[in-house]
Order: C-alpha cells, then sequence, then structure tokens
C-alpha cells in the first residue's frame, strides 16, 4: 500500500506535468505554489521521527515556496498584464512528451544508483525528474517569467534530493538555502518587471541586442 | 459466455439511452433550470423510428449502411466486457485490440456515411473528427498498456475482472492514473465539452453532429442509440477500474455497474457545466496530456 | 572571532545602509565603504601575521587557499572603493544605498566563501556573491544593462543550482563514512573512503556549476555581456574577486578527489576544460572590437588558464594559485583603466576611441602596460605563473599540452595587441582634448600595476610559503 510519501511525491510529478502542459501563466503560478505545499510536507513525512528540524524546516518551504514566491510573481504578471504563454521553442505537445520521457529517464537512473536502504525510494526518481522537467521550461520557453517559474522547478528537484541527505545538511544551511532561493526570485521578478517596462512585453527572444 | 453475462448485456442496451438523459438533467440542474425529463431520449428514438426517411440522390450505400455499421460495432464490442466483474460472453487473448478496432470501425463507417454526401460541410466535420480520433486512439492504447502491465492478464475480462481486484493494493497509483486518463477519453470519444459541445448550434464549432446532419428517421435513431451506447461503453471501463467487483455475486455487481454508470454520467455533467470548451488546437495538447498521464503509469509499472 | 567580524561586519554595515532611512537619496556613502574596507584589509592582514584557529565547530576557518583569496577580495575591494571616489563624482548611481548595501554585501560573501570549510556554507556564499552582484550590474538600467543582467541571473543561478545539487551529490558519498558531513577536513582526511561513484558525479556537477560562475567554456556565455554592461569597477570586482570564489569552489572538490586518489578521473576533465576555455577566448578575441568585452573574453582565457594548472598536477598547483593574484589583481587594474576611457569618451568600442595616449595619457599607459601583463610578457607576474603551468605540462608528460598552450595564448596576444593598441595609438579625433585624470581614478590602476609588476620579479616569502601550502594541499608540489 501506498505511505503518504510516495503519495505526495507522485502529486509532485503529476505537478511537473501539469505545468508542462498549460498555457495560462496564472495556472503555472498556482501550479508552482501546490508544489511549494507539497515540498513542505514532505520533510515531515520523510523523517525517521518527528523532530523539530524537520517541522521548521517544512514550514519554511510552506512560507517561501507556496506563499511568498507566488505571491510575488503573481504580482509581476499583473504589473505586466500578460496572460497566456505563446508557442514555445519546443511546442506544448513536444514539452510533455519530453516531460514524461524525462521522468522515465529518471526512473531508469535512479534505480541504478547505490542508495543507502533508509531513503525513501520514490525521493531520488522524482527529484531527478523534477529538476529535469524545471530544466526544460527553463531553456524551451520565451516568456522571462515562465524561464523563472523553471528556475523554481529545478530549485525544488534539487530540494528533494536534498532531503535524502537530511542528518548531513543542517537546518542553519537549510534555511540559507530557502533564503538565496527567495532573494534570487525577488530580484529576479524586479528585473521582470523591469524588462516589461523597456522592452513592453516578456518575450525574451527581444533579449537579444547584445552579440559579437 | 454464461447466461448471467448476456442478460446484463440486453440491461446495458436497455438502460443505455438513460445516460444522456442524466448528463442533460445534471446540467439543466446546476443551471438552475428543470430541463427534460431523464427518458426523454427514448421518447425522441420512438419518434424517430415511426418517421420515414430521405435520402439525398448523391448518397450511395455507404450512406445507408453507415448507422447501421456503427450500431453492430458498438454491441458486438460490448460482447468483450465483463460486466459482472468477472467475465464477459466473449472473451479470447487480446481482445482489447478487438474492442478498441470495432470502435474504430464504428466511426470510420460514421465518417465515411458523413463524406459520402459529397458536402463540403461533412468533409471539414469528418476531417476534425478524425484529428481528434487520431490523438485519442493511441492514448486508448497506452491506457490499455498499462493496464495490461499492471494485471498481467492480455484479456479484457481479466484487465477488468478479478485480476484488477488483486492489482489494487500494488499498483492503486497507477489504475487512478490509467481512470482519469480514461475519463478524459471518454469525453473525448463521445464529443462532450471540452473537446466537443454536443448542444451547439454554429456550425463552425460542430465536429460530431456535422458528420450525422443528414442522417433522418430510423438511421438518426440508430445514430443516436449508438452514441447513447458508446457513452454506455466507456462508462463501464472507466466504473471497472474504479470498482472491481470480481468478489461481489453477479446481479449486485451488475445493479453496482449500473449505479456506477449513473455517477458517471453525473460526473460528465458537472464536468460540461464547470469547463468551456477548448479551442480545436488545444484538444490535440489535452488529449496528449490524459495519454501523459497513462504514460506516467507505464513508468510506475515498470520501475 | 576575527573571522567572524570579517565575514559578518561588512553585511551587518550593507543591512543597516539598505534599512536606515538617513541613508536614502542619489549619495553613496562613500566614507562609509571606505571604512569597511579598510578595517576589513586591516583584520585580513593581521590574520597573516597571527593565523587564528577556526571558529563555530570547525565551519569557519583559514587555511592558505582560503587565505590567498580572502587577500586578493579584499585588495580589490579597497581598490574598487578608492576608485569610486572618483568615478562617483562623475556618474552617480540612482540609488547609493543599493550601489553601497550590495558593495559591501558581495565582500561579506565573499569572506564568507573564503573562510568557509563547510562546504554547504561555501554554497551560501557563492550564491550570495551572485545575488549581490546583479543590482549592481544594472546600475545604468538601460536597455542593454537590463538584457545583460536578465542573461546573468538566469545562467548564474542555474549554474548555482547545479553546484548545490553537486553538493548535495557530496553528502551522498560521504553516506555512513566517519566525520563532520561536508566538512572539508574530515572530508579529505577520510577521502580514500567516500563513495567513488557519488564523488565523481559530485566532481562533475560541483565543476560545471561553479565553473559557469567563473566564466568556463562552454558556460561563459553571460560574460562578454555582463562585462561589458555593468560599470567598470564592478566588472573588475567581478573579473576579481568573483571568479577566484568561485574557482576556490572547484579547488575545494579537487582537494577532496585528489585525497581519494580520483587524480586519473578529475586531471583529464579539468585540462579539457582548460584548453576549451583557451580556445574559445582565442577565437572570440580575434576581431573583437570592445574594449570592455575584450577584457571579458580574457578573462574566460584566463579561467581557463587557472584550471589548466589545476588539472597538470605536479607544479601546476603552484602556478595556479599564484596566477590567480596576477590575474585578479591586473583584470582589476585594466578594467579600472577601461573605465577611465568610458567615463572620457561614453564607450568602450574602438571606433569612438583612437590616439588615447594623447587625451587620456595615464589611462592609455595603464592599458598598453596591462596589455603586456595579462597576455604574459616579462617582467610581469603572469610570465612566471604561466610559465610555471607550461613546466608542469611537460612535467607531466604532455609537451603537446604545452605546445597548444602557447599556439593558443600568441593568437591571443595578437587579437589583444591589435585592439589595444589600435585604441592607444595612431591619431585621435580632431576636437578631442586631453582629459584631466582626477588621481582617485588612477591610484588604484598604478598600485595594482606596480605590485603584479613587483611579482614577476620577486614573490615575497611569506606569500611564497602560503602558495606553497595551498599547492600541495590541491596534491601538487612547490616549484
Amino acid at each position: 500500500m501506498y505511505s503518504a510519501a510516495q503519495l505526495v511525491l507522485l502529486f509532485v510529478v503529476l505537478s511537473d506535468l501539469a505545468v508542462l502542459g498549460t498555457t495560462r501563466l496564472s495556472s503555472c503560478i498556482r501550479g508552482i505554489a501546490a508544489q511549494g505545499l507539497l515540498l513542505g510536507l514532505l520533510p515531515v513525512l520523510v523523517a525517521p521521527q518527528l523532530s523539530v528540524h524537520a517541522v521548521s524546516l517544512g514550514v519554511g518551504t510552506i512560507v517561501v515556496k507556496a506563499i511568498v514566491l507566488p505571491w510575488l510573481l503573481g504580482r509581476a504578471i499583473r504589473e505586466a498584464a500578460v496572460r497566456r504563454e505563446i508557442e514555445p521553442l519546443v511546442g506544448f505537445i513536444a514539452s510533455q512528451l519530453l516531460g514524461v520521457l524525462a521522468v522515465a529517464l529518471a526512473f531508469a537512473i535512479a534505480s541504478r544508483l547505490p542508495l543507502p536502504a533508509t531513503t525513501q525510494p520514490l525521493l531520488v526518481p522524482v527529484s531527478l525528474a523534477t529538476l529535469m522537467i524545471g530544466f526544460i521550461v527553463l531553456t524551451t520557453r520565451r516568456k522571462a517569467l515562465m524561464q523563472v517559474i523553471g528556475y523554481l522547478i529545478l530549485e525544488n528537484g534539487i530540494y528533494l534530493f536534498g532531503l535524502t541527505q537530511t542528518e548531513s545538511v543542517p537546518f542553519l544551511i537549510e534555511l540559507g538555502v530557502l533564503l538565496d532561493v527567495f532573494v534570487g526570485v525577488f530580484i529576479m521578478g524586479i528585473v521582470v518587471f523591469h524588462i516589461n517596462r523597456e522592452f513592453d512585453s516578456l518575450d525574451s527572444t527581444r533579449l537579444a541586442e547584445l552579440t559579437d | 459466455m454464461t447466461q448471467e453475462s448476456l442478460v446484463a448485456l440486453a440491461l446495458l442496451a436497455v438502460v443505455a439511452p438513460a445516460l444522456p438523459g442524466i448528463v442533460v438533467k445534471t446540467k439543466s440542474l446546476l443551471t438552475g433550470r428543470r430541463g427534460p425529463p431523464v427518458l426523454q431520449l427514448y421518447s425522441d428514438l420512438w419518434k424517430l423510428v415511426r418517421k420515414g426517411t430521405v435520402y439525398s440522390r448523391t448518397t450511395t450505400w455507404v450512406f445507408r449502411a453507415g448507422p447501421l455499421v456503427a450500431l453492430v460495432s458498438l454491441l458486438v464490442a460490448a460482447l468483450f466486457l465483463p460486466l459482472d466483474g468477472r467475465s464477459a460472453p466473449a472473451t479470447f487473448a487480446g481482445d482489447v485490440i478487438a474492442f478498441a478496432g470495432l470502435l474504430a470501425l464504428g466511426r470510420f463507417a460514421l465518417v465515411l456515411a458523413g463524406m459520402d454526401t459529397g458536402s463540403s460541410f461533412e468533409g471539414m466535420g469528418a476531417s476534425r473528427e478524425v484529428t481528434i480520433a487520431s490523438f485519442a486512439e493511441p492514448t486508448l492504447f497506452l491506457c490499455f498498456i498499462a493496464l495490461v502491465l499492471a494485471t498481467g492478464d492480455l484479456t479484457l475480462s481479466g484487465m477488468l475482472g478479478t485480476p484488477l481486484a488483486a492489482a489494487w493494493p500494488r499498483s492503486g497509483a497507477t489504475l487512478c492514473l490509467v481512470g482519469t486518463s480514461l475519463f478524459v477519453l471518454l469525453l473525448a470519444e463521445n464529443c462532450r465539452v471540452p473537446v466537443d459541445d454536443p448542444a451547439t448550434h454554429l456550425e463552425l464549432t460542430m465536429i460530431h453532429e456535422v458528420i450525422v446532419l443528414d442522417h433522418s428517421g430510423p438511421d438518426l435513431a440508430l445514430i443516436l442509440y449508438g452514441s447513447a451506447l458508446k457513452l454506455a461503453l466507456f462508462g463501464v471501463l472507466v466504473v471497472s477500474i474504479f470498482s472491481p467487483r470480481a468478489e461481489l455475486s453477479g446481479p449486485v455487481a451488475v445493479a453496482v455497474l449500473f449505479a456506477g454508470l449513473g455517477v458517471v454520467a453525473v460526473l460528465v455533467g458537472v464536468v460540461e457545466s464547470v469547463t468551456a470548451r477548448l479551442r480545436l488546437t488545444r484538444v490535440p495538447q489535452l488529449l496528449v496530456g490524459a495519454g501523459a498521464l497513462a504514460l506516467f503509469g507505464i513508468i510506475l509499472e515498470l520501475r | 572571532m576575527r573571522l567572524l567580524v570579517i565575514g559578518a561586519l561588512p553585511l551587518l554595515v550593507a543591512l543597516a545602509v539598505l534599512s536606515v532611512p538617513a541613508f536614502r537619496g542619489r549619495r553613496v556613502p562613500v566614507a562609509l565603504l571606505a571604512a569597511v574596507a579598510l578595517a576589513h584589509l586591516g583584520l585580513v592582514g593581521s590574520l597573516w601575521i597571527a593565523p587564528e584557529s577556526g571558529t563555530l565547530g570547525g565551519w569557519f576557518a583559514v587555511d592558505p587557499l582560503g587565505l590567498t583569496v580572502l587577500t586578493l577580495t579584499s585588495i580589490l575591494f579597497l581598490v574598487t572603493v578608492t576608485y569610486a571616489v572618483g568615478y562617483l563624482r562623475r556618474e552617480p548611481p540612482s540609488s547609493g544605498r543599493v550601489f553601497a548595501g550590495c558593495l559591501m554585501a558581495f565582500l561579506s560573501a565573499a569572506s564568507v566563501v573564503a573562510l568557509a570549510q563547510h562546504l554547504a556554507m561555501l554554497w551560501v556564499g557563492m550564491e550570495a556573491t551572485t545575488l549581490s552582484v546583479a543590482p549592481l550590474v544594472f546600475l545604468r538600467r538601460d536597455r542593454r544593462s537590463l538584457e545583460a543582467t536578465w542573461k546573468y541571473l538566469v545562467i548564474s543561478s542555474v549554474g548555482i543550482a547545479l553546484a548545490l545539487l553537486g553538493t548535495f551529490f557530496l553528502a551522498s558519498a560521504q553516506g555512513d563514512v566517519p566525520g563532520r558531513p561536508l566538512v572539508l577536513p574530515d572530508l579529505v582526511a577520510h577521502a580514500r573512503e567516500l563513495h567513488p561513484a557519488w564523488l565523481r558525479a559530485a566532481f562533475l556537477f560541483l565543476l560545471v556549476g561553479f565553473g559557469t560562475k567563473m566564466g568556463l567554456a562552454p558556460m561563459h556565455t553571460w560574460k562578454p555581456d555582463t562585462y561589458g554592461e555593468a560599470p567598470s569597477l564592478v566588472s573588475g570586482l567581478m573579473a576579481g574577486a568573483l571568479t577566484s570564489c568561485a574557482f576556490l569552489g572547484i579547488a575545494r572538490i579537487t582537494q577532496v578527489a585528489m585525497a581519494a586518489g580520483l587524480g586519473p578521473f578529475a586531471q583529464p576533465v579539468l585540462i579539457g576544460f582548460g584548453l576549451l576555455s583557451l580556445a574559445v577566448a582565442a577565437v572570440f578575441i580575434v576581431g573583437q572590437s570592445d574594449l570592455k568585452r575584450l577584457l571579458a573574453y580574457s578573462s574566460v582565457e584566463h579561467m581557463g588558464l587557472l584550471v589548466l594548472g589545476l588539472g597538470l598536477g605536479g607544479v601546476g598547483a603552484y602556478g595556479s594559485m599564484l596566477h590567480l593574484i596576477n590575474n585578479g589583481l591586473s583584470k582589476s587594474w585594466m578594467f579600472l583603466a577601461a573605465g577611465n576611457v568610458v567615463l572620457a569618451t561614453g564607450s568602450s568600442s574602438a571606433t569612438g576611441n583612437r590616439g588615447l595616449v594623447r587625451t587620456l595619457p595615464v589611462s592609455a599607459g595603464l592599458l598598453v602596460l596591462g596589455l603586456f601583463a595579462v597576455t604574459g610578457s616579462p617582467p610581469f607576474g603572469q610570465f612566471m605563473s604561466e610559465f610555471t603551468i607550461l613546466r608542469a605540462a611537460i612535467n607531466a608528460g604532455h609537451p603537446w599540452i604545452a605546445a597548444v598552450m602557447l599556439l593558443l595564448l600568441a593568437i591571443i596576444f595578437v587579437g589583444m595587441a591589435v585592439l589595444v593598441l589600435g585604441m592607444a595609438l595612431g591619431v585621435p579625433d580632431p576636437g578631442s582634448v586631453p582629459v584631466r585624470e582626477s588621481g582617485w581614478l588612477v591610484l588604484g590602476p598604478v598600485a595594482l600595476a606596480a605590485t603584479v609588476l613587483m611579482l614577476g620579479v620577486y614573490i615575497p616569502g611569506p606569500l611564497h610559503d602560503v602558495l606553497t601550502q595551498a599547492a600541495v594541499a590541491l596534491g601538487g608540489t612547490a616549484p
């Protein structure tokens, strides 16, 4: 039977595929918020026993990834009045299929990696899949905001992998990582705002003046 | 071929026209109207059967054969479904392919009948219908592959019968994904919102209605009945996945099936009321998304 | 205790500047910046005289590698602040406190990177350097710098994310091995027991991740745009200090890899990246028409040399460490001189600038001398370090690497000389008058030039000792 952690991890993959397939930017932001919520539940579910470390990490993750960051991004689209992503460089259907391919690859690779028996079996494949899907979104989408969302998904994948090492990575570092992600997205949000003001669109293919 | 399974099939054939009625009733209630009675389709069929038919001079025997072929293929396909949760009237290894093929044959016959009229309008509807089908068919096969992997059985009675109940504890997530994917396919194959709006009166937004536009009288009755039966067949697929009834006795299992069909019809009505019709270019994306869910289920099984 | 102050003081002052309302407005609190810079340099200097043991459970400590990078960063920061005194009088930024706050946050983050013995802490510092520099790149607030900032942010963030993954892989490699997780001395001590597959993966991801921050090819694509569009003093600081911090990250994982016996795996990879960077730099330098972009590609070249030296082993490690210092100092000097050109004429491209020897004599002289320094001519310091790396290549039995390196360096020299000499010599546009060069604007670069000249002739004893210890830690030897 499935444990709660496994169900949460499966929903994380579903949220990845959902972000890949949707065209509306607000749906993508909601997908990211949902993913943040799921990721916040995981430290508590994965830890062998309940500890202050796990609970505070979970709460911190939910606050940053599920509440603050989506709010920041939501403000950015409202400022820019952008609604939909235009056809990305790879195409929506191809992205979906690429995403599933990434999931398959992740499961294949993860089955070959030597891992200690205590870790949750689905954690590594889902983290690798999320990583790859984040990379796909980052590199194939045109709107600057989608690239930020791709970066966030990439970070989520790395965070998931970090959960396999909860004993080695102390709480202070996790806080530092969360803070870095927050400040990073904050600065990116400001730049996106300026891009919209300067270029009157969030289409990053317009950022092509600098060249050799 | 047991007697019980044949009786169940006959019951399904009788009950099928009630399902579109339930869908329309749900939609009406959700929008604050009383709506037509649930059994309205029976009255419509009875009225149509007593009318005469008009055939255009440009049509040939293809046009007259279309509705009949469509209905017969659906009835034969229904023979493969285990309605009592254990065994179907007909079964052999690989009958999933026969099932999918018969459904495709029915659609093919209707499309040909539509194109036989020589009108470009039906041609447009035909091309749209076939485009959607070309995305729906692979997705259907992906769902079946996932089921084969989960239950280890190559027959439909196995995939939806006893081995399915045994597979639930092990492959629950896969089965949920396949069930969701099949529900999306149900919406696509039966021309429901968000793929196609059955109640639209704007010609350029029609897909399925265009093809059946020229049929009248008993032919139209056959087509309407056939589409209700198709809805019932897909409903059986979805219900069987979510409620394995191998443990229950025959009559109880069939009763549970019909109750499940009612739930599916209500669900379709809710979905039709809540979502908007997708732009035609987005329909392939929806179907690929459903296919992605099924693929994910396959990956989980192969792990 | 001193370590804590070195790391935290600039950050605290930065936070104060950013939040206290008294600092609003366009004026940059230069005096405050200078005070912090001097205090920082003083403390770092005291570390040379009276070494200090670690703090915070061994998470922070001074070791030869870190001390080198920390000193370099501190010196460059002071020079940058000195230059800023003159620069800000001519081109004040739109928000003075963002400028000051980000600079000081950068200093703090770089100090954390240099002092960190816990590799995850190093990562946090590295990410902080990325983020603190981004608003500085965007200082001019026009379309081109916006585009440069966006590319810089996206590419660097992805690189840093991959480095984080590499850090987690390293933690997986440690697994059940005794010792504090991810703490460098323990990693090195138990290196042979680390899981080899995870360690290899960690090495690769950390190399690619930190290599993106360094600007190694093929992850260098953000460099020319960013260095070209950012104000010169920011570019100089980035080219000198930020790249050195990123190199430190790579050096740390190399330390662990060498101690674990993964030399045969790690060295060819490092050599490959090094030669690729040299080749890419050579291709893009020839025919380059913009001074700052030229310097950016030169930075790619020198990063390649650093990694090449690291990969060759033997005396190459010593050569890399020496080159780190020489490169940091001379890049900063070149960028500041280029900054003077931009201040005077408004652009750094060759089309607008000719005959600078007549209009900007001191800066032009600095540029020409810098050309010779950066391309490795004696008597400047780079000659010694590049020669050491060449020797390492021959000692290691790869004379072909030495040949390729010489060929590419020659091509780069020709390419750079064409642009720099073309800008410095020649007939200036009629109507251009000699510009008075403020003392503040040339003091820093001249001091740096003198230092690099000295290092080419004589390396002070304490410095030699520290560099030797660093080279040994990296699995190499002293010359």
